[in-house]
């Protein structure tokens, strides 16, 4: 028996909530150090696994199986392959990176770290199961520590409606899905949630047909899919910052992954009927919400729509249904984890000192947080796909596979040049926020704000860093990517 | 099937209550025999004998045979639903500690032991006759318990209320059974399932019955009674009722929709279907506007009740098992919250959910056992009502009761609504009384402390519960 790296990543958040719950709430500089304590040891793990995983045999690794409720046959079964593993490893960079920007809260931090590491729990749980039922257990329990993690910490003018939005919005969606994996149990009739087994089930077409739309739809709310986005933009900006890194950082990626994972792979055939016309939601996504991006007055609510629109990007990656496309689908999560994550912890550093996010009444911020300013305009770069920056390695994949698919439908070259809007868009709206709220003139009631913290700098210096280094060296996680992808690909009949 | 010798052996099969009994007994000749002022060591015999019973009947071996004549039958779904029962009084015994208002004397802590015994009765019940006392037996105890606070006005009148509405019901249950002897010839159960059949009056005779069932499970239209009684019931006495009085109807609607009124499952089946999609509907929604913490749970409750309805009309080994198993979890997670209840309206004086505000400042503890009880009563993980919930709804998907459980979905969505409002009253808003601490009595301590890890280890390792009572219930088929 190896040593458990995937439960011992998993849990470490879980075994320091439950310490920090107990913590008496005077010690404030205790629960900071155990938060941070805990998510290092847990990054650094997760560093281990990434760059011990085999890349040559591919196929789910460092798998740890127990029984866990036998009569339904369920089972404690997880291990990662080349899709999940760089998510694991973005959980656990945001997990870190948050806890380093949230250094400031004075409110019962020992509670907020706690809530915090529930929802890593359950995000990690969610990326390593291979067990539906383990899968809902996680994803559910990532959910709902959310809801208070905006009520409590979050932006006091539209926390309670956001919270009350968010937590409705992804368990309708949760549920929605849990009906059709429960009908998948029972069609395929082996008794077990274990997702091989269930991969090989056979079940017929048309069941997959019938089924594939609410188990896709419905883990595809929380990934942010047009018409079912609307939660994410209040939520994101009604969350403290750590919230909202986690959750447009990591939260969205559970929904986009767990729709590809349990939806395009236990329904190939359904997935083959429906997505191309959910290409078409998807490009609604990415051209809609980097538009709305555009003419936002709040600064929050241009990174909100930015991940809409981002995260369409990926969803339709995964609808070309081809290597190249699904390739960038899988590294655009990457990508966008770390880059939103940087985002929202610049905004929140913003928002902290002006205690103002209205894009007018800023400016000239690089004065004050130069660091923080670079850090922004990298990011920006990387949403608007600058070659050199792993986002433009992921964008351009998506078109490539777009381009790659056109015999699927007449449609997808179409799709492909609507979208190509939405990366003007962005590259306008990234420019108007940069230009408005870094340079500029500084107002005289800013002139004294404090620099950001030393803590705030490395966490920003390590988002950038990933950044970068996936920019230029980008086989660091393509290679990864590309042996994860393969068999989907294989199972859509496609190359 | 008459045996007419009687053979003492048979004494055995109910030796857990003939010693619930001799407790009852025991506490009586203990309440006389303690000076007024140290009336509270009759609660903490009460609750240590409840406890020393309970334990003995969970070990004590199953065997498994009718007695009496037929009369009773001692198996693993009685085991089952007795152990829930006396759970559910022991903690509801630690809860009546710390009810400041409530006299401390014998006789509540000895008519609670009778409603359990009655309640014990009617989950081994195979005989329609033993079934009708058992019920009776525990309706007319929780009358007393209910309105037991003499001096105030809300308890007597819910008492009155609870007392009207039962005695009629009883009365409606009471002409249906006489029906079904008319029909059958015969009361005991093997001897009815027999004979009866699908014929109009048999189907008036077994609406007739569910009736007394309806009102003790709560489950709509006999659910009227639930929220007057549920708010003006001493708290732990609205606590037992919601848990040891409900999973006692559950007890005897499976044992007889599966014993007495396997002719008719025809029928039955989209009854207690419907039954189930209405009950759950109308208690989430009716919930939702509640400002008194205890109505808005009696509503949860009914609710509650829908959805175990989900796991009877799937019935067979799979849905049995998922009954048994949410009302466990069920049971610790409704007397959590009441425990709360308790303690805070002790404190505060008051029953609204206003009354709440900060109560995560106040008391940590008490903050973070509501929030666990009412995340496990709307389904979240890691909490047991999670577990529960999908044993429930797989069940039902496995018979192919979709439609079901796509609403019973629905209404989860529902109730985490009302469910999550008051976990935001106790962490995020703000009270002016916010600095003043919620001291946590000790008897409460230990019942919030048991009931919270059993909700947490139900919903983490369900797996030795289930494979429990599952070879529990696969005795009964």
């Amino acid at each position: 028996m190896d040593f458990p790296f995937l439960s011992v990543i998993a849990f470490t958040p879980a075994v320091a909530a439950i310490l920090l719950l107990l913590l008496p709430k005077e010690s404030k500089t205790e629960a900071r150090v155990i938060a941070a304590a805990s998510s290092f040891f847990a990054l650094v793990l997760a560093l281990w696994v990434y760059f011990t995983y085999d890349r040559s045999a591919a196929g789910f690794q460092f798998v740890e199986q127990v029984n866990w409720i036998p009569a339904i046959g369920s089972s404690y079964h997880v291990g990662v392959d080349g899709i999940s593993l760089p998510l694991l490893l973005l959980n656990c960079v945001v997990a870190f990176t948050g806890v380093l920007i949230s250094w400031g809260i004075d409110d019962r931090p020992n509670y907020f770290f706690a809530f915090l590491f529930l929802v890593v729990t359950g995000v990690n749980l969610v990326f390593v199961a291979l067990d539906l039922f383990l899968l809902f257990f996680a994803y559910e329990l990532a959910v709902f520590p959310m809801y208070l993690l905006i009520s409590i910490w979050g932006w006091k003018q539209t926390r309670a409606y956001a919270a009350m939005k968010l937590t409705l919005y992804l368990l309708v969606g949760s549920i929605i899905a849990l009906v059709g994996i429960l009908a998948l149990y029972f069609q395929a009739g082996l008794g077990t949630f274990d997702l091989l087994a269930l991969r090989e089930a056979g079940v017929s077409a048309a069941f997959q047909k019938t089924w594939f739309l609410p188990v896709f739809l419905g883990f595809g709310v929380l990934a942010g899919i047009w018409p079912f986005h609307s939660w994410s933009p209040d939520g994101h900006v009604a969350a403290p910052s750590a919230g909202s890194m986690v959750h447009a950082g990591v939260l969205m990626k559970v929904g986009a992954y767990s729709a590809l994972r349990f939806g395009i792979e236990l329904f190939p055939q359904g997935a083959q009927f429906w997505l191309p016309y959910i290409i078409l939601l998807t490009l609604v996504n990415v051209v809609y919400g980097s538009m709305i991006a555009m003419v936002q007055d709040d600064f929050k609510y241009v990174i909100g729509f930015s991940s809409v629109s981002h995260m369409g990007l990926v969803s339709m990656g995964f609808a070309t249904m081809s290597q190249a496309g699904m390739n960038g689908a899988a590294l655009q999560m990457f990508s966008h984890g770390v880059m939103t994550a940087l985002f929202f912890a610049v905004v929140g550093m913003v928002y902290d000192r002006a205690h103002t996010r209205h894009i007018p009444d800023l400016g000239g911020f690089v004065k004050i947080m130069p660091v923080a300013a670079v850090a922004f305009i990298i990011g920006g770069l990387v949403s608007m796909g600058m070659p050199g920056l792993s986002g433009f390695i992921a964008e351009v994949q998506i078109f490539l596979g777009l381009w790659q698919a056109r015999m699927v439908a007449w449609w997808y070259p179409v799709v492909a040049a609507l979208a190509s809007l939405g990366i003007i868009f962005t590259a306008a709206y990234v420019l108007r926020v940069v230009q408005r709220v870094f340079f500029g003139e500084l107002k005289a009631e800013f002139a004294t704000l404090p620099d950001i913290t030393v803590l705030d700098k490395v966490a920003l210096g390590i988002l950038c860093a990933i950044l970068i280094i996936v920019g230029a060296f980008p086989t660091v996680i393509t290679n990864v990517i590309q042996t994860g992808v393969a068999p989907i690909v294989t199972l859509l009949g496609g190359g | 099937m008459r045996t007419s010798t009687f053979d003492l052996t048979q004494l055995l099969t109910i030796l857990p209550q003939i010693l619930l009994v001799v407790l009852a007994l025991a506490v009586m000749v203990f309440d006389v025999a303690t000076p007024k002022a140290k009336k509270r060591s009759v609660g903490i015999f009460t609750a240590v004998g409840l406890l020393i019973v309970l334990l003995f009947t969970l070990f004590w071996p199953i065997s498994n045979q009718a007695a009496f004549g037929g009369m009773l039958r001692d198996d693993g779904v009685a085991r089952a639903f007795q152990v829930i029962f006396m759970l559910s009084g022991f903690l509801v015994l630690l809860l009546s500690l710390d009810f400041r208002p409530l006299p401390h004397d014998g006789a509540y802590y000895a008519v609670l032991l009778f409603s359990i015994l009655g309640m014990s009765l009617m989950a081994a019940a195979e005989n329609v006759v033993l079934l009708y006392v058992g019920m009776e037996m525990t309706s007319i105890s929780a009358y007393v318990l209910v309105g037991y606070l003499h001096d105030t006005v809300p308890s007597p009148e819910a008492g009155v209320k609870y007392f009207i509405f039962g005695a009629m019901t009883s009365a409606v249950m009471l002409y249906g059974m006489s029906l079904i002897y008319g029909l059958a010839g015969g009361v005991a159960y093997s001897q009815v399932a027999m004979v009866l059949r699908g014929t109009p009056l048999a189907v008036v005779a077994f609406l007739m019955v569910l009736v007394g069932f309806g009102f003790k499970v709560a489950m709509v239209p006999m659910h009227f009674w639930s929220p007057d009684v549920y708010q003006g019931a001493p708290t732990p006495i609205t606590a037992f009722i919601s848990v040891a009085s409900k999973a006692a109807g559950f007890a005897v609607l499976v044992r007889a929709l599966e014993g007495l009124f396997p002719g008719l499952i025809n029928q039955w089946i989209p009854l207690i279907m419907a039954i189930s999609m209405v009950t759950m509907t109308l208690g989430n929604m009716l919930a939702i506007p509640q400002r008194n913490i205890k109505r808005m749970l009696a509503y949860s409750s009914i609710a509650q009740a829908g959805y175990v309805l989900i796991g009877v009309t799937a019935g067979g080994e799979r849905g049995i098992t998922a009954v048994i198993f949410y009302l466990l979890v069920y049971v610790v997670t409704n007397v959590s919250a009441f425990a709360v209840v308790n303690i805070v309206s002790n404190h505060v004086g008051g029953e609204d959910i206003e009354e709440y505000a900060a109560l995560s400042r106040r008391s940590p503890f008490l903050g973070l056992a509501l929030m666990v009880a009412l995340l496990s009563l709307a389904g979240v993980p890691p909490a047991g009502g999670f577990v529960g919930k999908l044993f429930l709804f797989s069940a039902g998907i496995g018979e192919g009761l979709i439609g079901l459980v796509v609403i019973a979905v629905l209404n989860v969505i529902v109730g985490l609504y009302y469910y999550l409002n008051i976990v935001k009253q106790a962490y995020m808003v703000r009270s002016e009384r916010e600095d003043e601490v919620i001291p946590v009595p000790a008897a409460s301590r230990i019942a919030l402390g048991l009931s919270i890890a059993a909700i947490l280890l139900l919903g983490i390792f369900a797996a030795p519960c289930y494979n429990l009572l599952s070879s529990l219930v696969a005795t009964w088929f």
